[in-house]
C-alpha cells in the first residue's frame, strides 16, 4: 500500500482547494445559508463543468474510473469550507448504492446521468443514526397493474431539496426492493429545522404515490445487509468531509489569533493557545492517516476496511468536534457571534457526530469483530 | 523492488529468526525492551553477534559501510519480521541507528574504518550523553566542559551527563560537550567519541519507577577523548548533535508499531480470558487502541513515502507526540484489564510484561523531547505561531 499522494493527486487536490477558496468563501456559503442550504450555481460548475460527480464511477459508465482515495480527497475540501452543495449524498451515497444494487438496464443509464453532472441523487435513510440505517424500513411498495405504488415516511433525508433523485427502499412481499423516484414526482416534503444550516434535510412522506415500472432499479429482492457493503464508501465519505471541516476550522482560528492581541502580546503566542492548536493538528493528522489508510484499504478489498472505516469515522468526527469547540473557546466573545464562522463547524460536528452510529457503538462493533493487531 | 521479491525477503527475514532466536536464545524472545533494557545482558550481546553473523547488523547502511545498502521497504519488512518474531531489545541500537548513521554522513574516513565495523560485528556498544542536570528540554544549556590538552590534542572533560540509557552495558559514550569557553546555547559544543573504560569516568546506575535501572549518571573528571575523536569541529558540536537525532525517527518505528500491536493483541487476549472485555468501556478502549495503531501505522507510511504533500510533512512533526500518548494509554489500559491481579507481583510473565509496561510508558512521554516540547515544535515549526520567549534565570 502505498500514501503517498501521486503528483495527479496532488494537482487534483490543490485545484480543488483553490477553486473552492473562490467559490465557496465564507460569504457565499451564508448566502446559500439564507436560501436553504443550496448553492445552485457552484453546484453547477461542480457537478458539470469540474465533472466531481464521476470521481468514483467506472469509466465505461462515463466517470474518471478513480478511487475511494481521491473521492476523500475531494470530500475533505468540500468539508473544509462546509461546501453547500450535495456532493457526498451524490457520488458516496447513492453512487455506490447504484452500482451495488441496480439492475443491468437501470445501473449505466443513472451512473451516466451522475457522472456527467445531470443528477444529484440522495437516499433514504430510515435510521440515519443507526449502525444499521436501513433497519426498520417504512416504505412498502406493491405492484398495481404494471405500476408500483409507494408509501411510508422517513424522517430525515440529507439533500432531499436538492436533488433531483431520490433512492427509496421499500418493502416487498419478501424482501426490498430499490426504487429511484425523481424529485419532483414527490410531494411530501418536509424541510427540517436541523441544526446545521449547510447539510439541508428534510422528512419524505409518500402517501400512495405510483411510478413507473421501470422506477424500481434492483436486480431481484434482497436483505437490508446488501446496503452493508455500500454504505462503507458513504461512512468513509461523511469522515473525509469531517476531517476537511476540522482542518478548515484550525484554520479559521489560527487566523483569528494570529492578529488578536491581549497584554501586548499575540494571543497566538500564549503556550496555553499553541499547545491546544498543536494538539488539534495532531488529531487530525492521526484522522486523516486512518482516512487515507481506509480508502486505501477498501479499494484493495482488505478485510480490515470496514473496521478502518468505522475507526476513521470516530477519529474524524471527534477531531471536528475538538476543532469547533476549540474554535469558539479561542475566539472568544465573538466565537459566540451569528457572524463569526466557528458555530457553523459547531454545527456540523454535533449533526454528524451522531450519523451512523454514535462514537459508543462505533467502538462496539469493532470490538465485536477485533482484528489481530499484528496480524 | 516487487511486491514478489519483497514478500520472498519478508519470509526470508522470518525465517532466519524462527531458525536463531531458538535454542540457548530462546529465552531473549520478547525480552529486553524498553523498561526491561538491562535484562540477560551478557546473552543479548552474543545474540547481537550471532545478528552480525547472518549479516543483519546494520542491513539500511550502506554496502561500502559494511551494510546490505536495504531500501524504504526492504528496512521496514525487516524490522518488522524482527519485532514479529519477537525478536529481543537491540543493544547495539544506539550504535547502529544513532552514532553509524551520523559518522557516514560527518565522520572521517579513518573515524569510518575504526568504529563502523565494531559496530557491525556487534563488539561495540554505545551510549548517547547529551541530557545533563541543567539541560533536559533545553539542551543547548550544556555545562560539561572540554579543553584540548595543548601538548596532546587530545580534549579533557569534565561535568555530568544524566539519564544516560545503558551506559552500564556500554564500551563508548558520545557526548556533547562545551569546548569555547564564555560560549552559550548552541554555539561554542563539541561532539566527542570517548571509551567508558577509563580513569576519568564513573557510572552510577539510577533506580527507576518500575524498579529497574536502565539508566545512569555519567560522572566525568579530567576524562579522555583523543584528538583524532572528534565529529565535525570543535564548536560544531550542535549541528553534529541535531543531525543524529534526525536519524531516531523513520524506519524503526514501524518496526516499533509491530512490537505495539503484539502488547495490543496481548492485552486483548488477557480481556478476553479474564472477563474484562465483558465490560463495553474496557472492549471500547481496546477497539480505540486498534484504531489508534492503525493510524498510526498510515500516518508512518505517510511519512516514510516523503512524496511532495507538503500536508503529510506537516503532520508528521506530530508523530512522536501521538505513539507516545497512545502507548502510554495502552500501558494504563494493560494494568485496567488485569484489574486487582494486576498489583500484585507474580511469575506470569504476561503479567510481568504488562506492569513493565505501565511504568515505563510512562517514559514515553519524556524522553526524545517531552510532550511539551513536542507541543511547541509542532506549533512553531508546523503552524508557524510565535516562539516561546526564553527568560534569564540558570
Ligand atoms: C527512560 C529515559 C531514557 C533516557 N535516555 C537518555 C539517554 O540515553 N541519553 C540522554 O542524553 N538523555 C536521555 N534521557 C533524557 C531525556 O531526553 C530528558 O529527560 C528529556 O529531554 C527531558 O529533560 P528533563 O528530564 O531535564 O526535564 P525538564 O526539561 O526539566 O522538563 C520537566 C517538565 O517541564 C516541561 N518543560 C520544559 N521546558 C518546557 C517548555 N519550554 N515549555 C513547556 N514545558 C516545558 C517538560 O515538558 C517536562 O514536563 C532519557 C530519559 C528517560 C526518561
Amino acid at each position: 500500500m502505498d500514501l503517498s499522494l501521486t503528483e495527479d493527486q496532488l494537482f487534483m487536490r490543490d485545484e480543488a482547494n483553490r477553486f473552492l477558496a473562490e467559490r465557496a468563501s465564507s460569504e457565499t456559503v451564508r448566502a446559500a445559508i439564507a436560501s436553504g442550504g443550496h448553492d445552485p450555481t457552484l453546484w453547477g460548475s461542480i457537478s458539470r463543468e469540474l465533472g466531481w460527480c464521476g470521481i468514483a464511477i467506472p469509466e465505461d459508465d462515463g466517470g474518471l474510473g478513480l478511487g475511494a482515495f481521491e473521492m476523500t480527497l475531494l470530500l475533505e475540501e468540500t468539508g473544509r469550507r462546509l461546501t453547500p452543495v450535495p456532493l457526498w449524498t451524490t457520488v458516496s451515497l447513492s453512487a455506490p448504492i447504484i452500482r451495488a444494487l441496480a439492475a443491468d438496464d437501470a445501473r449505466p443509464g443513472l451512473l451516466r446521468r451522475i457522472a456527467s453532472g445531470d443528477l444529484a441523487a440522495t437516499v433514504a435513510l430510515p435510521r440515519p443514526s443507526a449502525s444499521d440505517p436501513f433497519e426498520a424500513i417504512d416504505f412498502t411498495a406493491r405492484l398495481d397493474g404494471s405500476r408500483w405504488r409507494l408509501s411510508g415516511r422517513c424522517a430525515a433525508v440529507f439533500n432531499l431539496a436538492s436533488a433531483d433523485l431520490v433512492l427509496i427502499p421499500a418493502r416487498l412481499t419478501n424482501g426490498l426492493g430499490l426504487f429511484a423516484i425523481e424529485r419532483g414526482l414527490i410531494s411530501g416534503i418536509g424541510a427540517l429545522d436541523t441544526l446545521d444550516p449547510t447539510m439541508p434535510v428534510a422528512s419524505l412522506s409518500l402517501h400512495g404515490i405510483t411510478v413507473e415500472d421501470d422506477a424500481r432499479i434492483d436486480r431481484s429482492e434482497f436483505e437490508a445487509s446488501a446496503f452493508a457493503a455500500p454504505m462503507l464508501w458513504a461512512r468513509l465519505g461523511l469522515a473525509a468531509e469531517q476531517v476537511g471541516a476540522a482542518s478548515g476550522c484550525l484554520e479559521l482560528t489560527l487566523a483569528y489569533i494570529g492578529e488578536r492581541v491581549q497584554f501586548g502580546r499575540s494571543i497566538a503566542s500564549f503556550q496555553a493557545v499553541k499547545h491546544r492548536c498543536a494538539e488539534l493538528l495532531v488529531r487530525i493528522g492521526e484522522a486523516r492517516s486512518l482516512l487515507y489508510g481506509a480508502a486505501q484499504s477498501l479499494s484493495a478489498g482488505e478485510e480490515q476496511a470496514e473496521a478502518e472505516i468505522e475507526g476513521a469515522g470516530v477519529l474524524a468526527s471527534e477531531a471536528l468536534w475538538r476543532a469547533a469547540e476549540e474554535a469558539i473557546q479561542l475566539h472568544g466573545g465573538v466565537g459566540n457571534t451569528w457572524e463569526y464562522d466557528p458555530h457553523l463547524y459547531l454545527r456540523r460536528a454535533q449533526v454528524t457526530a451522531n450519523l451512523f452510529g454514535s462514537t459508543e457503538t462505533k467502538l462496539a462493533r469493532i470490538a465485536l469483530n477485533l482484528p489481530e493487531a499484528a496480524a | 523492488m516487487s511486491e514478489q521479491d519483497l514478500s520472498a525477503f519478508r519470509a526470508e527475514v522470518a525465517d532466519w529468526m524462527k531458525a536463531h532466536l531458538s535454542g540457548r536464545f530462546a529465552v531473549l524472545v520478547d525480552r529486553g525492551h524498553a523498561g526491561d533494557g538491562d535484562a540477560l545482558p551478557d546473552l543479548r550481546m552474543e545474540w547481537e553477534r550471532e545478528l552480525a553473523a547472518g549479516g543483519w547488523t546494520c542491513p539500511a547502511w550502506p554496502i561500502e559501510q559494511g551494510g546490505r545498502g536495504l531500501s524504504i521497504s526492504e528496512q521496514v519488512a525487516f524490522q518488522e519480521e524482527y519485532a514479529r518474531a519477537g525478536g529481543p531489545g537491540r543493544l547495539g541500537h544506539i550504535g547502529e541507528g544513532l552514532l553509524g548513521p551520523t559518522l557516514i554522513a560527518f565522520g572521517t574516513d579513518a573515524q569510518k574504518r575504526r568504529f563502523l565495523p565494531p559496530i557491525r560485528e556487534g563488539r561495540a556498544f554505545w551510549c548517547q550523553g547529551y541530557s545533563e542536570p541543567d539541560a533536559g528540554s533545553d539542551l543547548a544549556n550544556i555545562k560539561t566542559r572540554a579543553r584540548q590538552d595543548p601538548e596532546t590534542g587530545d580534549w579533557l572533560v569534565t561535568g555530568q551527563k544524566v539519564w544516560t540509557s545503558l551506559a552500564h552495558l556500554s564500551d563508548w559514550i558520545f557526548v556533547v560537550a562545551r569546548c569555547e569557553e564564555g560560549s552559550a546555547g548552541p554555539k561554542g559544543l563539541i561532539f566527542l567519541l570517548m571509551p567508558l573504560d577509563q580513569k576519568g569516568i564513573e557510572i552510577h546506575p539510577i533506580r527507576q519507577i518500575g524498579g529497574g535501572s536502565e539508566f545512569n549518571s555519567v560522572f566525568f573528571d579530567n576524562a579522555r577523548a583523543s584528538a583524532d575523536c572528534v565529529v565535525g569541529q570543535p564548536g560544531d558540536g550542535w549541528k553534529v548533535a541535531m543531525a543524529l537525532l534526525g536519524f531516531e525517527r523513520g524506519i524503526s518505528t514501524l518496526g516499533q508499531q509491530m512490537g505495539f500491536a503484539r502488547e495490543l493483541d496481548l492485552i486483548a487476549a488477557l480481556a478476553r480470558e479474564n472477563g474484562a472485555a465483558e465490560s463495553s468501556a474496557i472492549s471500547n478502549r481496546i477497539a480505540r487502541a486498534w484504531i489508534g495503531l492503525r493510524a498510526m501505522r498510515y500516518m508512518a507510511m505517510r511519512m516514510l513515502a516523503d512524496g511532495a504533500d507538503p500536508q503529510a510533512k506537516l503532520e508528521s512533526l506530530g508523530y512522536k507526540y501521538q505513539w507516545s500518548h497512545w502507548h502510554r494509554d495502552l500501558g494504563k489500559l494493560g494494568m485496567d484489564v488485569l484489574g486487582f491481579s494486576g498489583a500484585a507481583a507474580t511469575d506470569d510473565p504476561r503479567t510481568e510484561k504488562l506492569r513493565q509496561l505501565f511504568f515505563f510508558t510512562r517514559a514515553d512521554t519524556v524522553y526524545g523531547g517531552t510532550s511539551e516540547i513536542q507541543l511547541n515544535i509542532i506549533a512553531e515549526r508546523g503552524l508557524g505561531m510565535p516562539k516561546e520567549p526564553r527568560g534569564n534565570a540558570g
